[in-house]
């Protein structure tokens, strides 16, 4: 039963449901299209597309399998836990099961490596990071007022930030210069453009480790954003989304550190955003968590949870498997030092073929550089070669311009999302490119064939790249068509 | 350690400075005593009786006895190998395909099989709180309005107007026909919004209705229905209690109406529904948005990615609401044991002198306690209810709280106890009026 009338919906819509602000209207999706069409399979299509495009922690589930095998009581379904069922699955109350957010404190306390404590009592639910970031924005912006956020940024900040709240983001320039790091001076000179536009700037929100750099800031930066924060007397929101993926030195340093470290810092303006779903692999379960050292954002901001809280009967699994500090201190180091090997086989296997990334110490991904592999050093020759990896190569990675990087020629690419034999064909498929690409031939070059489904891979970018609202993620988008869909 | 200092303080929103949140309203004093003094058949017999939360505790052990006959619902049950890792990986936000059609399929044996229900139309949000706020962020824009029927849930100000800056216009309902919706009180509301130049949305209607207890009539479904179609808006139908109805063939959705007339017109209405009631689980976060209209569902699946019902809850449920044998086994049970419970109440209060508004659906009934009052206003109310809270320790929620425009109703939860504290309940009640009567006897016999 299909009901439309365009026409009709236009004027009967409101202004949220039919702008672009949810990014899908994005040319990257084409990217999502063509792993969809083709998806990658090791014995049943080895010359599919192979998904390199999503930011997903699959390298420790059997750690978490072993557990819940163990802990039939975590569970309100077995005989073990069905006892539990009835208080379970009627409590909503918006504070969250006590031994969920106690664990939760337990937990990120402990990816900091115990060097700060969290109070269960500040802990936020939210629906996964997505609600957590919209949650601090509806607390601390009005429409039209406006968050500073370095670049390159995860795209689905445009959705997350600013499609219900109307806030708007203004970027802060970072490049490879200074291996993109967030300078004093970026910051200053993005605020006082703000100031000059007579736009309000409420904040900045930085994430730490980076999404899509794959490294953490060092002290010195951190110190450097708090105290601009502080001077200005605008908020800041660290997402720590990927704090337990760091697997190298140096080691991870978290906003709460910071403020242990610092004199005269305005607390009320510090909040931090957290999630289980690339720490623990968990986006399914939707945890997303906004702590906040602000008593009226804590108040507020848990009156507007009842939009989003975590499911009881996933807090009372979670709420067993935080606070048994064996497993948790287990899974933690391993899973670190699992993603620190991947990290290692597929950086070097890069290096051999020439390609360096961003040296980094954290995340599920590289920050890759093909600069040298573009025909011309503009966005248009990093399309044109995005689309070359996508059709011939076979990989889905993310461009940089889908980060809003002001320098064309990186790439986002995911390596934690597949097995070891998966990251081998890849790296295979990327040496035989760049084998092809670099090689010197007397003769001119054949031109890309291109196939007839690619054919409508769009080539322009949207020109105004300031506010780019059209810019996407693939971050937790999936297509209809998504094999993940299919396999339930 | 930080030293802290005096700030300037810095602003947060407007959103979060607002009241509309509704939680700083003289009715949460109910809450406040209940907490301070809870009842407890053992340990705190004379303690407050929470009456004002509307609850289904009187269906879980048929919920449990499935748990136990079927591992293949949890976490741990013998699915494929790697299976955990697959649901804890799915964030899609078209929601797991078993999932939502195991939701039509529940959706369409509650009415009855008199109306069918796509799963693609079958939008996932963590509640029908979030279901409410997000169709709202949809049909309306700020400064715009609602148009919604007294006596209301009260939790509709915060769902509907906190984040989204949309109002709320009443359309008042009263006893004189029993709270009816009445195409005269609809055009009053729709003029109130006009003479305040406020552009005027929707209509939203819950049936069967909160807090009154009763399902909406077929009659009353079409005016509505007309209405909306003249004047070119929206019809938001919250079905929140369809299957708490007390006989299935008493409630009437407006899913039926549009079925039997082809579907014409179809595309302005939106109906949200959830498990919290019906099911009994409101921990779990289970609602939905069903919308005739094809813009509405892709704009509301885009948006529910701020509000995605756990992987691990939608896959538990999957698995029971398939099992057509349970559900109708539930659906069943669950309206004859609700039905009881009302028939208990209103006995009970019927011999205290107590009339309440006939209801057929529902957790509550809707109390008449009018010839009570000494003053016909809401401050008669409140210096009513003062009482009821601290001395007779029953926590019911004043008709003021839910926007009722006629003072002396209440609302009273009956299914969120065992049998025996409803009727301690029922003993204080009838205690409270006889002190009553005997007070005005003597008062007479003074004069």
């Amino acid at each position: 039963m299909g009901f439309t009338s365009e026409i009709h919906d236009y004027q009967l819509l409101s202004k949220i449901a039919t702008n672009d602000k949810h990014g899908e209207n994005s040319p990257y999706f084409d990217g999502w299209k063509a792993y969809d069409r083709d998806p990658f399979h090791p014995t049943k299509n080895p010359d599919g597309v192979i998904q390199m495009g999503l930011a997903e922690n699959q390298l420790s589930f059997d750690l978490i399998e072993d557990w819940i095998m163990e802990n039939p009581k975590a569970s309100i379904c077995t005989p073990e836990g069905v006892n539990q069922f009835k208080h379970i699955a009627n409590f909503q109350d918006y504070h969250g099961l006590p031994e969920f957010t106690k664990g939760v404190a337990n937990f990120m306390s402990k990816v900091r490596g115990g060097r700060v404590k969290f109070d269960p009592d500040r802990i936020l639910m939210s629906g996964g990071a997505t609600g957590a970031n919209e949650l601090i924005m509806f607390c601390l912006a009005d429409p039209g007022d406006a968050f500073l956020v370095p670049s390159p940024y995860y795209p689905a900040f445009v959705r997350d930030l600013c499609w219900r709240t109307g806030i708007q983001i203004i970027p802060v320039h970072c490049d490879s210069s200074n291996n993109f790091k967030i300078t004093r001076e970026a910051l200053e000179e993005a605020y006082q453009k703000a100031q000059e536009d007579n736009i309000n700037v409420k904040g900045l929100i930085i994430t730490n480790p980076s999404n899509p750099l794959g490294t953490t800031l060092d002290r010195e930066t951190l110190k450097s954003a708090v105290s601009f924060i502080n001077e200005k007397n605008i908020h800041l929101v660290c997402d720590e989304i990927y704090a337990a993926t760091v697997f190298n030195s140096p080691g991870y340093v978290s906003v709460s550190e910071i403020l242990q470290d610092i004199e005269s810092i305005n607390l009320d303006l510090i909040h931090v955003i957290y999630s289980l779903s690339k720490d623990m692999g968990l986006p399914g379960f939707r945890v997303g968590i906004v702590y906040s050292y602000n008593e009226e954002v804590v108040h507020c901001g848990r009156k507007m949870s009842s939009f989003g809280l975590v499911s009881s009967q996933t807090q009372h699994l979670l709420g067993a498997m935080l606070n048994d500090d064996e497993f948790v201190d287990g899974f933690l180091k391993e899973s670190s030092r699992r993603l620190g090997k991947r990290h290692s086989v597929f950086t070097k296997g890069l290096e051999k073929e020439g390609i360096s990334c961003l040296p980094s110490n954290a995340g599920l991904f590289v920050w890759m550089n093909l600069r040298k592999l573009l025909k011309e050093q503009t966005f248009e020759g990093e399309m044109m070669l995005w689309r070359d990896i996508i059709n011939e190569v076979k990989l889905n990675v993310s461009p940089g311009s889908s980060f809003d990087c002001k320098e064309p020629g990186w790439f986002r690419v995911c390596f934690a999302n597949m097995d070891d034999e998966t990251v081998e064909v890849a790296l295979r498929r990327i040496r035989a490119f760049v084998g092809k690409e670099t090689t010197p031939s007397s003769s001119p070059k054949k031109p890309v064939k291109l196939k007839r489904w690619n054919s409508n891979l769009r080539l322009s970018l949207s020109s105004s790249r300031r506010f780019d609202e059209t810019v996407l993620s693939p971050h937790n988008m999936m297509s209809p068509h998504s094999p993940l869909v299919q396999a339930t | 350690m930080a030293i802290e200092i005096e700030q300037p303080c810095v602003e947060l929103s407007n959103v979060a400075v607002s009241e509309t949140h509704g939680e700083d309203s003289p009715y949460f004093a109910g809450w406040k005593a209940y907490d301070e003094n809870p009842y407890d058949e053992l340990t705190n017999p004379s303690g407050v009786i929470q009456m004002g939360l509307a609850e289904n505790q009187v269906s879980f052990d048929m919920v449990e006895k499935y748990l136990e006959q079927h591992p293949e619902a949890s976490t741990w049950g013998k699915g494929a190998p790697g299976w955990f890792r697959e649901n804890a990986l799915f964030q899609d936000y078209h929601g797991l395909k078993s999932f939502r059609t195991a939701m039509a399929s529940f959706m369409q044996q509650i009415r009855g099989g008199r109306a069918k229900f796509d799963p693609d139309r079958v939008v996932l949000t963590a509640g029908a709180t979030a279901a409410n706020e997000l169709l709202t962020f949809i049909l309306a824009n700020p400064g715009d309005a609602l148009l919604v029927p007294t006596p209301y849930y009260p939790g509709f100000d915060r769902d509907l107007c906190w984040r989204t800056g949309v109002k709320i216009i009443p359309i008042h309902c009263d006893s004189s026909n029993n709270f009816q919706i009445t195409p005269k009180a609809l055009e009053a509301a729709y003029q109130q919004a006009v003479s305040t130049y406020t552009k005027v949305r929707a209509v939203l209607i819950t049936n069967p209705s909160n807090p009154l207890g009763a399902t909406i009539q077929r009659s009353v479904l079409e005016d509505i229905l007309e209405f909306v179609t003249r004047k070119n808006i929206h019809l938001v139908s919250d079905e929140i209690y369809s299957g708490s109805a007390f006989s299935a063939d008493e409630f009437v959705s407006v899913a039926e109406i549009l079925e039997a007339r082809d579907y014409k017109d179809a595309e302005r209405v939106h109906i949200v529904y959830s498990l919290s009631k019906d099911l009994g689980l409101p921990g779990f976060r289970v609602g939905t948005i069903y919308s005739y209209n094809d813009r509405v569902v892709t704009t509301a699946r885009r948006m529910s990615s701020f509000t995605l019902i756990s992987s691990q809850t939608q896959h538990l449920l999957a698995t029971m609401l398939s099992d057509e044998e349970f559900t109708e086994n539930y659906i069943k049970t669950n309206r004859e044991r609700l039905r009881k419970r009302y028939e208990m109440i209103i006995d009970g209060l019927t011999s205290s002198g107590i009339e309440c508004l006939k209801g057929n659906a529902g957790l509550f009934c809707w109390m008449n306690l009018s010839p009570l009052l000494e003053k016909p206003t809401r401050e008669g109310e409140l210096e009513l209810w003062n009482p009821i809270l601290h001395e007779v320790r029953l926590n019911i929620s004043p008709g003021s709280s839910c926007h009722c425009s006629e003072p002396g109703w209440f609302r009273v939860c009956f299914a969120n106890m065992s049998e025996q504290t409803l009727e301690v309940a029922l003993d204080r009640i009838r205690n409270f009026m006889h002190e009553r009567a005997s007070v005005n006897r003597s008062l007479f016999s003074n004069r």
